[in-house]
C-alpha cells in the first residue's frame, strides 16, 4: 500500500473520524491474502478428517477398524488418545472426542489422517461404530417435561432472573402478578425464532503441529487465547509451549469463538499421534452440519401500560435451546435476558431465562449473542400493543424509549451517550416513515407495500464486571524507524480490526498510519485482550491500544530535542533501552457496579443505540417479501473509521434480514435437512435493500478515539423486528415466529389470521 | 489428457486427467490461491474466474473443458504493490470485509466493467447476484463497482488486465 498514492487526507496525523483505506485491504483485493487453505503444504503434512456418529443419542459399545484395510499410513485417534477428554469453555460436559455417550448426531468418535486424500475417504468407510441407540429428545417441551433425561437432573442448563419495581420480593411471580393487575391495559404474546447458521464464506479449518517448542495450531478463528484455553486444558501443557494463531480469517460472527478450540484439538492430536503436520479442513457441508447456531428461542410476555401507552411492567419468560452441550450458552442466554426489556423504560419487570438441552448439535455464539432473540419478542410485542391501543408501534416505542437518567430492568441509571432519540428522530424523517405509515398501504396489481420500524440499544463489552475479571492487556512497541507494533489478541475476521487499531495508535502516538503495523495474534507473541466478541474489540481493546500508544509517544517527546523528527528521537531512545514497549491493562470505569447474584446494577458501561425502518414489497400470489429500502441510524459514539463503520451496520442488517425472511436450519429426527449453500439460502444482492446508513455521535467518555463504542451486534438485534412489522402494514399479517417464509405467510392468510387491511 | 492453458497471460502445458477441477489446477498446480472455495456446488461464486472472459465458477468447471483457453484470475487484474482501479475502489470504498468473497466479486465486475461503461445499480447487483457476501449488506460493493466505472471513464485508456 505504501507504494500506491493515498489520498490526502491519509498522510495527516489525524487519522480517527477519516475513512482510511483498510490495512490489509490491498491483501485482499490482490488475492495475496492466505487463508489456512491457501497456506503451502508443510514437509510431511497430513490430511484429516472426523469420523461422526450416525445417531443423535446412544452408547458406543465398541468401535471397529476393518482389518482388511491397510491402516499402515493412517493415523488414527479415539478417546483414548486424548490427554483430558473436555473441551475446555464453561462447563466440562463435552468431550473432545465421544468415549461413551453420544448426545447429538455429528458427536466426532474418531480422527484419521494420512497424506492421500483419496484413501482417507475410503478409511472413513473402514471404520464402524457400533451403538445401543437411546431415545432422544428434539423437542425443549418434551426437554422440560424430561420425557428423557439427557442432561443434569432436569434438561435445565442455566437459569437467570431479573426482578425489578413491585416484582423485586421474595414472591417476583406474585409482585409481578401484582404490577399487571394495577394496569389498564394488559397484553399476552408468544414469539418464537429458529436456527440460524453463520455461514462466514471461508469454512472452518486449521492446521497443527509439534517440534520443540511445543505445540502449534493455525487457523480460522476468533480468539486465540480460548483455543489457548482449551490446548492448555487437555494437553496439559504450559501455556508458553502453546502457539496459537490465526491465519487470515474470511468471517466468523460468532461462528469461529468457541468452536476452533474443537478443530484445534482435533487436528492437534493428530499431528501429536502421527508426528506429523495435520491440516483440518471442512466442507461446507460438515461446517454447517457440525458447527455451532443461533439458539432457537421461545419468548412468553404479558405486559401492563397505561390507555396512553406508557408501559409499565413486564412478566417474560425467556427459553433457549441449547443443543446438546453447555458451550457459550449461560453466557448467550444472559445477554439475551439483559436485552429482554428492549430499549424502554419498565416500573415493573419479571424476566426468567432457561436454557434447555436437546440432542442437537451445541448452539453458541452468533452476532447478537442472544439478544436478537429477545428484541424480535418485544419489538414484535410492542406491536401487539399498539395494535390493541390502535396507535402507532413507531410512536408507541418513541413514547416509552429510555434517556437519559432513565433505570433499565436491572435498575441500571444510564449516565450518558443515550442516542436513542437522535436515531429515531434521524430515520423517521429520512424514511418519512410517520406519513407512510398513516397513508397506509399502497398497492400496484398484486404487489402491496408497507413500512416498519424497530428501535433497540445493545450492551457493548462484556456483561458486568466481566471486564474486570477478563482483565484484557494490549500492548504497543517502539520499532526502529519510528514504527510503532501494536500486539493485542484481537483477530481481523473482516470487521477491520486491524485497521482501527492502527488509526487509534497513529493518533494516539502522533505518527503516520503507516508507521503502525498490527502483530499478528500469536498467543506467545501478544497479550490476552480477551476474546473477539461481545462488541468490546474497538471500545475496549481499542482504549488500551489508544493508552499503550500515548505512553510509547509520550516517551519519544520527552526526549525529542526541538526540530527532531520522530523516528530519529524514536531510534535514540532505543539505543538507550533493550526495548520501549507500553503494556496495560484495562480498567473498567469505577463507577460500573453489578450484582451477579441478583442480576441488578450496570449490565454493560454504555449501549449502542438503533432505530430501523423497513420498507417491503409483498407478492399477493406467491407471499414472496422483498425488502425494497432499509433505513437505519446508529449511535456508535464516534465512528472511528466511517466505511467500516456502515459496512458493520449494513452487513449486520442483512443477515438479520436473511435470518428473518429465507434462512432456516432444518432438522430431521437430529439430521440437518440443509447443509449446503444450495438449500440453506442467505441474501444475494438481488435480495438485498437499498441501504440508507445514518451515523449518530454521542460520545462515550471512556471510549476510544474520543467516544467509541462497540456496534459489532448492535445491528443485528432490530431488522427481523422492522421487516415483520413492515408485512404487517403492507397485507395485515401477523407473524410472531419467524422465518417469514412465503409458504408460512400463505399459511397463515389462508388460515384467516389477516387483522388488518390488505 | 493434454492441456494448453493460458492463466494471466501466461502459457501452459499441463498434463492432467480431463475431470480435475479447474479451481484444483489453479489453486494446486499453478498456486494461485486467490481463487477461494466456498461451497464447491457453484452456489457462492467465491471461485469464480474469466474462462475467455465470461465468468465462470472454478468449481464447476473440469480442466478438460479448458483447452486452448483463456484463463484470468484476482492475480491476473494486479498485484498488491500494482492494483487495477477496480482492486482499489473494493478496499477504499468498503467493497471488502473479510475478503473471501472479494476475488470472485472482482472477476465478476471486471466483466460487467467491459461489457457496461456506467453500469445502473441494478446491473451490478445483477451481475454478482451468484456472489455471496457475509459481510457488507452488498451496499459498498455495488458503490465500489460505481467509482470504479467512474475512474475507468475518467481513463478512457482502461486499466486492469486485458484478455
Amino acid at each position: 500500500m505504501s507504494d500506491r498514492e493515498r489520498p490526502a487526507e491519509q498522510s495527516a496525523l489525524h487519522h480517527v473520524g477519516v475513512s482510511v483505506t483498510r490495512v490489509d485491504g490491498a491483501a485482499k483485493v490482490s488475492g495475496s491474502a492466505r487463508y489456512l487453505d491457501d497456506i503451502p503444504a508443510m514437509p510431511g503434512e497430513l490430511f484429516g478428517t472426523t469420523v461422526r456418529s450416525q445417531v443423535a443419542r446412544g452408547r458406543i459399545r465398541s468401535v471397529h477398524f476393518d482389518s482388511a484395510f491397510d491402516w499402515s499410513d493412517v493415523t488414527r485417534v479415539t478417546a483414548a488418545d486424548v490427554p483430558e477428554n473436555f473441551v475446555q469453555l464453561i462447563v466440562d460436559d463435552q468431550p473432545v472426542l465421544a468415549a461413551k455417550h453420544i448426545n447429538h448426531r455429528y458427536e466426532p468418535i474418531v480422527l484419521l489422517a494420512c497424506a492421500d486424500r483419496a484413501k482417507l475417504q475410503r478409511a472413513r468407510d473402514a471404520v464402524r461404530i457400533d451403538v445401543d441407540e437411546l431415545a432422544p429428545i428434539f423437542d425443549v417441551a418434551d426437554a422440560l417435561e424430561v420425557k428423557e433425561c439427557i442432561w443434569g437432573e432436569d434438561n435445565v442448563q442455566s437459569r437467570f432472573l431479573i426482578s425489578k419495581g413491585l416484582a423485586d420480593t421474595e414472591d417476583s411471580q406474585a409482585g409481578i402478578a401484582q404490577a399487571l393487575s394495577n394496569s389498564e391495559v394488559v397484553v399476552s404474546g408468544s414469539y418464537s425464532t429458529h436456527h440460524q447458521e453463520q455461514l462466514y464464506i471461508e469454512p472452518h479449518g486449521m492446521l497443527a503441529w509439534w517440534d520443540d517448542a511445543g505445540v502449534h495450531a493455525i487457523g480460522s478463528l476468533q480468539c486465540p487465547h480460548y483455543v489457548h484455553k482449551a490446548f492448555k486444558r487437555t494437553f496439559g501443557l504450559p501455556g508458553e509451549q502453546i502457539h496459537i494463531s490465526p491465519s487470515v480469517t474470511g468471517g466468523g460472527f460468532g461462528g469461529k469463538e468457541d468452536y476452533p478450540s474443537v478443530i484445534g484439538l482435533h487436528a492437534a492430536l493428530l499431528a501429536q499421534k502421527s508426528g506429523q503436520p495435520v491440516r483440518l479442513l471442512y466442507d461446507r457441508r460438515e461446517d454447517i452440519e457440525a458447527t455451532t447456531k443461533r439458539h432457537p428461542s421461545r419468548c412468553d410476555i404479558t405486559t401492563g401500560c397505561d390507555r396512553d401507552g406508557t408501559m409499565r411492567a413486564l412478566e417474560m419468560r425467556v427459553v433457549f435451546d441449547a443443543g446438546a452441550y453447555v458451550t457459550l450458552t449461560p453466557v448467550v442466554l444472559s445477554r439475551g435476558i439483559l436485552h429482554a426489556g428492549g430499549a424502554y423504560r419498565w416500573q415493573d419487570a419479571r424476566i426468567e431465562g432457561l436454557s434447555v438441552a436437546t440432542n442437537t448439535p451445541p448452539n453458541g455464539a452468533f452476532r447478537g449473542f442472544g439478544a436478537p432473540q429477545t428484541i424480535w419478542a418485544i419489538e414484535r410485542h410492542l406491536d401487539r400493543v399498539a395494535r390493541e391501543l390502535g396507535m402507532d408501534p413507531g410512536l408507541l416505542k418513541r413514547h416509552n424509549l429510555l434517556v437519559e437518567g432513565d433505570s433499565t430492568c436491572t435498575g441500571q441509571q444510564l449516565r450518558g451517550s443515550v442516542g436513542g432519540h437522535a436515531c429515531v428522530e434521524q430515520v423517521f424523517a429520512a424514511s418519512d416513515y410517520l406519513s407512510r405509515r398513516q397513508a397506509g398501504p399502497t398497492r400496484q396489481d398484486r404487489k402491496v407495500r408497507g413500512v416498519g420500524c424497530s428501535l433497540f440499544m445493545h450492551g457493548a463489552g462484556f456483561t458486568g464486571s466481566g471486564e474486570r475479571m477478563l482483565k484484557g492487556k494490549a500492548a504497543v512497541d517502539l520499532l526502529a524507524g519510528g514504527r510503532l507494533r501494536v500486539r493485542s489478541g484481537s483477530t481481523d475476521l473482516g470487521q477491520g480490526a486491524a485497521t482501527v487499531f492502527a488509526q487509534i495508535a497513529a493518533d494516539a502516538a502522533g505518527v503516520p498510519i503507516d508507521a503502525v503495523e498490527i502483530a499478528t495474534p500469536t498467543t506467545t507473541q501478544v497479550p490476552d485482550s480477551g476474546p473477539t466478541a461481545a462488541s468490546r474489540t474497538t471500545m475496549v481493546v481499542g482504549s488500551i491500544v489508544e493508552r499503550a500508544a500515548k505512553e510509547v509517544g509520550r516517551r519519544v517527546a520527552e526526549m525529542r530535542r526541538p526540530g527532531e523528527r520522530f523516528e530519529d528521537a524514536g531510534d535514540r531512545l532505543l539505543s538507550q533501552h533493550e526495548q520501549v514497549s507500553a503494556l496495560f491493562q484495562y480498567e473498567l470505569p469505577s463507577w460500573v457496579q453489578w450484582d451477579e447474584e441478583r442480576y441488578k446494577g450496570d449490565a454493560y458501561p454504555v449501549y449502542g443505540w438503533m432505530c430501523d425502518v423497513a420498507e417491503v414489497e409483498v407478492d399477493l400470489d406467491t407471499f414472496e417479501v422483498q425488502v425494497l429500502r432499509f433505513w437505519q441510524a446508529a449511535d456508535v459514539g464516534k465512528a472511528i473509521n466511517p466505511v467500516q463503520c456502515k459496512g458493520q451496520l449494513e452487513g449486520g442488517s442483512l443477515q438479520a434480514i436473511g435470518w428473518a425472511l429465507c434462512e432456516e436450519l432444518l432438522h430431521d429426527e437430529g439430521r440437518v435437512v440443509n447443509p449446503t449453500m444450495s438449500n440453506y439460502i442467505i441474501p444475494t444482492a438481488l435480495d438485498a435493500p437499498r441501504f440508507e446508513t445514518i451515523l449518530v455521535e454521542c460520545p462515550y467518555e471512556h471510549g476510544p478515539g474520543g467516544g467509541a463504542k462497540g456496534i459489532g451486534e448492535l445491528p443485528m438485534d432490530g431488522p427481523a423486528a422492522a421487516v415483520a412489522a413492515a408485512v404487517e402494514h403492507a397485507t395485515g399479517i401477523v407473524v410472531d415466529s419467524l422465518p417469514l417464509t412465503p409458504e408460512r405467510l400463505m399459511a397463515m392468510a389462508e388460515a384467516g389470521s389477516q387483522e388488518g387491511a390488505s | 489428457m493434454k492441456i494448453e492453458l493460458q492463466v494471466n497471460g501466461e502459457e501452459h502445458e499441463l498434463e492432467l486427467p480431463p475431470m480435475v477441477r479447474l479451481l484444483d489446477v489453479l489453486r494446486g498446480k499453478l498456486g494461485l490461491t486467490g481463487t477461494k472455495e466456498g461451497c464447491g456446488e457453484g452456489e457462492c461464486g467465491s471461485c469464480v474466474v474469466l474462462l475467455d472472459g465470461e465468468p465462470v465458477n472454478a468449481c464447476l468447471v473440469a480442466i478438460g473443458q479448458c483447452d486452448g483457453r483463456a484463463v484470468l484470475t484476482v492475480e491476473g487484474l494486479g498485484s498488491s504493490a500494482e492494483l487495477s482501479s477496480l482492486q482499489s475502489c473494493l478496499a477504499e470504498h468498503g467493497g471488502a470485509q473479510c475478503g473471501a468473497c472479494t476475488p470472485g466479486i472482482l472477476l465478476v465486475a471486471e466483466a460487467l466493467l467491459r461489457r457496461e461503461r456506467a453500469p445502473s445499480d441494478e446491473q451490478i447487483r445483477q451481475a454478482i447476484s451468484g456472489n455471496l457476501c457475509r459481510c457488507t449488506g452488498y451496499e459498498r460493493i455495488v458503490r465500489s463497482v460505481q467509482e470504479a466505472a467512474k475512474l475507468r471513464s475518467d481513463d478512457s485508456a482502461g486499466e486492469g488486465a486485458a484478455q
